[in-house]
């Protein structure tokens, strides 16, 4: 039984959290990347964002769980809500957010100074969340077990994150993130610096984790949307203009009978 | 279902307005700003109320500390009210960052501040800045005197310093970065090495050999010498800097035009460093000219005009100051904070030619 | 029929060629740059190494004169022949010590301000701000100390005597608790003057920090914020561990230079010579301080003892500097820091 993450927020019953974006928009300064993007993921499924280099699939996750606004001189239109609530409301704490929602990044990136234990409860350390040692041991079992690293690495918990494989690091990172007890979870091209085998480990965590959290991955491998995903939404940016979502539905209806010709062409590798 | 996420042309105009607009996110709330509001006043109050009785006499910065301390109690209590304890150790943390800087800054600011304030006294006296202190007493009223030789005389120093060191520290750094081999290691290391050298012992150094060795009367020279044995290092390892951020690129395409290693350095590496070079020239003269441990021991402090660097003990702005200091007449200390803000504004103007440098050719730091 | 004469060796079964040296040919114009350059380059290397040389070479006569006794002796009184320099090597780590344990803090806070918390519009005018403190002049510092400073710390000082002095180091020699108290005995310490000293550490430590900082990788900055992490979670698990090399080798390099501070010294202090921990207390003396007070009416072996006594702060600086040179290159944002 692994003890509950103390911060006072409701554990949605299904296990995840709905997500709907409603009419975002997204401006890097003065230069506007996404435009009127709506999207609605419900809870304990997995959605895909695909779509070619650059047409704001990165910039609409990282709107989605308030990473957006790190960069300088970012600003955003729209809402997106969270079970109901509006994340970006003025009462809303950043850090609840983000503890709510999690990330996944691209490049993994553990924490090099800190053992592969400590890194599992990173989340918590950042955020003074204090635990019994008993707890603790649990913790890092349970996240390591559904991140589909523990057996690798049980025995040596104590050395450093950066000793680790590619693609045992992203598990790793997979591990740090659901440590905080998120309801949802955001992968940017989870696979995409990672060789075959660890890619198909990271699909079946993620077939695994879809019933806890809900997920939302962007990938530029349609075959891997395909495997994964329920639900796929498929960006694009007409030269010079800020992106979109062109088209959104199941997945399987998507590759085999899409209702915009644009679609068509991405998924049958006609560009992109 | 597929549902394809293009809004009709009627409804989209009409949500334009509310849906192009960027939205404020704001990180502090109302409340915030109350509390941290609250918190500054009532701490004041507090502390206004209770230094008198409990710590008389502990002056200012007593005062302010015990500010900052009660402000610190009474905001962590205000957060703790509303959230988590990790919150509070973030925003008290948040908080003395916050205070810290602004007391870094406004040490900064006073001392200009004060300097400038206490210069013009002098300033409004114009013969301060046309006249020299020959035949006038340091005791002698202000609009009497001025310091017209330190100035000059720290023009000339500076001047024949720069003169000096900038053809040897630019052409070391040269040697260093475009000719490089084993050599260029044992000068770096020496180099490197020698801008630790305490400025006072360059003037020592000048003083020991030139003026008690051969015998060379104490001069502006003197003191040039002295300051180019600091500054070369600086310029040297500075430049070095600059060079070797030119791209490697830019060298081998004069190169495969045809171009021998002296146009390449010439035409292209040197002018592409042009901002680096000069911001190393001129972070050396601003340091320069303040040296007063130099221009104490090797150049006499004279009270009258002089151009002659080779003959005659010649005054310099940090001299003029120390020496004026050293008499502790109201009036001298006035005319050396006078001289201070000269050299104060001296090293303002220098620092804003490098802001301006840097802003042109586009190299942030 | 055509006789083919450069026939690859491996062809016909021979051993291949072996590698030959490339040696560029210089241009006659390159050859007068290139020995130009190094005549500068070499030269500066003679005269600077020369005239290190010469400072070492100065204490054979000052130990031939005063013997081993002038690392212990601690006046300073060269018309008995009685001089030393211990009292002011402890009097000059006094003020730089001071001046770090004040500034260090500051610094880092300062830095850590900077690179993390303050807006994006501040954040040039800061560093700025930072560079302009650097280059201000230290007589203008010892002014400032003197004469707008030293009346509101020494008020402090008392305030630490009178509650702290049974540490040694906050002792005073007076009556704290006087309702007159004596003023003049908290003036002209080693504690204002390492106050003065701190305004030049502060800018020097703070740059090279805030420069390794803002190095720390975006990659980790954004995990740590992604996973709930407030500014402070983000810079204490990954900036602060990051930084540690540049935050200690700042550090060093700023207290190189306040070892080898002299205007600013000159102008608070009152010189007094002998070893003691009150840095509270009036009267002390640094090396710098020393020479610039006594190099007028030197003789010739006293002259030598300053200069000795300059060429042992020359060590210490060096090996400080070096020190921090090193432990910058070696942390884990060595290779792109310049210091």
């Amino acid at each position: 039984m692994v003890p509950q993450i103390l911060t006072g927020r409701a554990v949605s019953s299904g296990g995840g959290a709905r997500v709907d974006a409603i009419e975002v928009s997204a401006w890097f300064g003065d230069t506007q990347v996404l435009d009127d993007v709506s999207l609605s993921v419900p809870a304990a499924t997995v959605a895909a964002l695909i779509g070619p280099s650059g047409c704001g699939k990165s910039t609409f996750l990282r709107v989605l769980n308030r990473m957006h606004e790190s960069v300088p001189g970012a600003q955003l239109a729209g809402e997106v809500h969270l079970n109901g609530d509006d994340i970006y409301a003025p009462g809303q704490r950043v850090t609840t957010v983000r503890k709510r929602i999690g990330m996944v990044f691209q490049k993994p990136n553990p924490f090099p100074a800190m053992s592969i234990a400590d890194n599992v409860t990173a989340g918590l350390a950042l955020t003074n969340v204090r635990m019994s040692r008993g707890d603790r041991s649990a913790l890092v079992e349970d996240c390591l077990s559904r991140a589909g690293l523990w057996n690798e690495v049980k025995d040596r918990l104590d050395s450093a994150g950066s000793t680790l494989s590619g693609g045992q690091q992203q598990r790793l990172c997979i591990a740090r993130a659901l440590a905080v007890g998120p309801e949802v979870l955001l992968m940017d091209e989870p696979c995409s610096a990672l060789d075959p085998t660890s890619t198909r480990r990271i699909e079946e965590t993620i077939a695994e984790l879809c019933s806890q959290v809900t997920i939302v991955i962007v990938t530029h491998n349609m075959q891997q949307a395909a495997r994964v995903s329920q639900q796929a939404a498929f960006f694009l940016a007409e030269q010079g203009a800020p992106g979109g979502i062109v088209e959104s539905g199941p997945t399987l209806q998507l590759f085999e009978n899409p209702a915009d010709p644009r679609t068509a062409d991405y998924v049958n590798g006609r560009f992109g | 279902m597929i549902t394809v996420d293009r809004l009709p042309e009627t409804e989209s105009a009409a949500h334009a307005g509310l849906k192009r607009a960027p939205r404020k996110i704001r990180v502090l709330t109302t409340d915030d700003w109350l509390s941290l509001a609250g918190s500054l006043c009532s701490s004041f109050a507090i502390v206004t109320v209770g230094y008198e009785h409990l710590l008389d006499g502990s002056g200012t910065l007593g005062f302010l500390f015990c500010w900052y301390i009660a402000f610190l109690l009474i905001y962590a209590c205000l957060i703790a009210m509303s959230s988590s304890r990790h919150l509070v150790v973030e925003r008290l943390v948040t908080v003395t960052l916050y205070i810290a800087a602004a007391l870094v800054i406004s040490a900064l600011g006073s001392t200009v501040v004060y300097t400038f304030g206490k210069g013009w006294h002098a300033f409004v006296h114009l013969n301060f800045f046309t006249h020299d202190m020959s035949g006038v007493s340091p005791t002698a009223p202000l609009d009497e005197g001025g310091i017209l030789q330190a100035i000059v005389g720290t023009v000339i120093e500076v001047g024949i310093a720069v003169a000096v060191s900038l053809p040897l520290g630019i052409g070391t750094a040269i040697y260093m970065s475009e000719v490089g081999g084993r050599g260029s290691r044992l000068v770096r290391t020496v180099v490197e090495a020698m801008t630790a050298l305490p400025e006072i012992l360059a003037g020592l150094f000048v003083y020991v050999t030139l003026i008690v060795g051969f015998g060379l009367p104490k001069s502006g020279l003197a003191a040039s010498v002295a300051m180019a044995v600091t500054m070369v290092p600086i310029i040297a390892r500075a430049s070095e800097v600059a060079l070797r951020v030119v791209p490697n690129g830019l060298r081998e395409a004069s190169m495969a035009l045809g171009a021998s290693h002296w146009k390449t350095v010439h035409k292209v590496v040197l002018p592409s460093a042009r901002a680096g070079l000069a911001t190393a020239v001129i972070l050396s003269v601003a340091r320069g000219i303040g040296e007063t441990a130099v221009v104490l021991i090797t150049s006499g402090a004279s009270s009258f005009l002089t151009f002659d660097p080779t003959r005659n003990p010649m005054n310099s702005l940090p001299l003029f100051i120390y020496t004026a200091y050293v008499t502790g007449e109201p009036a001298a200390i006035a005319r050396a904070f006078g001289a201070a803000s000269v050299l104060l504004a001296m090293v303002l103007a220098l620092f804003v030619a490098i802001r301006l440098l840097s802003r042109n050719e586009g190299v942030t730091r | 029929m055509t006789v083919a004469s450069d026939v690859s060796p491996t062809v016909i079964g021979l051993q291949p060629r072996p590698p030959q040296r490339l040696v560029p040919g210089l241009e006659p114009s390159d050859r007068i740059f290139h020995g130009a350059v190094t005549v500068v380059g070499i030269s500066v290397l003679a005269i600077t190494g020369a005239i290190g040389a010469f400072l070492g070479y100065q204490s054979i006569p000052t130990l031939h004169h005063y013997g081993l006794r002038f690392f212990t002796q601690t006046s300073w009184q060269p018309e008995l022949n009685r001089i030393g320099i211990a009292a002011v090597l402890v009097g000059t780590v006094e003020v730089a010590l001071v001046a770090m344990v004040v500034s260090f803090p500051l610094a880092l806070m300062l830095a850590l301000f900077i690179s993390d918390y303050a807006p994006k519009r501040v954040k040039s005018w800061l560093v700025s701000a930072i560079d302009l403190m650097a280059a201000v002049p230290s007589i203008i510092y010892g002014l400032w100390g003197f004469f707008l400073l030293q009346p509101h710390a020494i008020k402090l000082a008392r305030w630490l005597s009178q509650h702290f002095g049974w540490i040694p180091i906050f002792h005073v020699d007076t009556n704290p608790n006087a309702a007159v108290w004596q003023q003049s005995r908290y003036t002209s310490s080693a504690f204002i003057a390492g106050l003065a000293v701190a305004m030049m550490a502060i800018p020097l430590a703070c740059a090279v920090m805030r420069a390794v900082f803002d190095q720390a990788p975006l990659g980790e900055r954004e995990a740590a914020m992604a996973l709930g992490g407030t500014r402070f979670g983000v810079a204490k698990t990954v900036v602060l561990p990051f930084a540690k090399g540049g935050i200690i080798g700042g550090t060093m390099l700023a207290m190189g230079r306040a070892l080898g501070e002299t205007a600013a010294v000159l102008i608070i202090i009152s010189p007094a010579y002998e070893i003691k921990a009150r840095i509270l207390e009036a009267g002390t003396q640094t090396v710098s301080a020393l020479i610039a007070a006594n190099f007028g009416n030197a003789t010739t072996s006293q002259l030598s003892a300053l200069l000795t006594a300059g060429f042992v702060l020359f060590l210490i600086t060096l090996v400080v500097n070096t020190g921090a040179a090193v432990i910058i290159k070696r942390g884990r944002s060595g290779a792109h820091t310049e210091i």
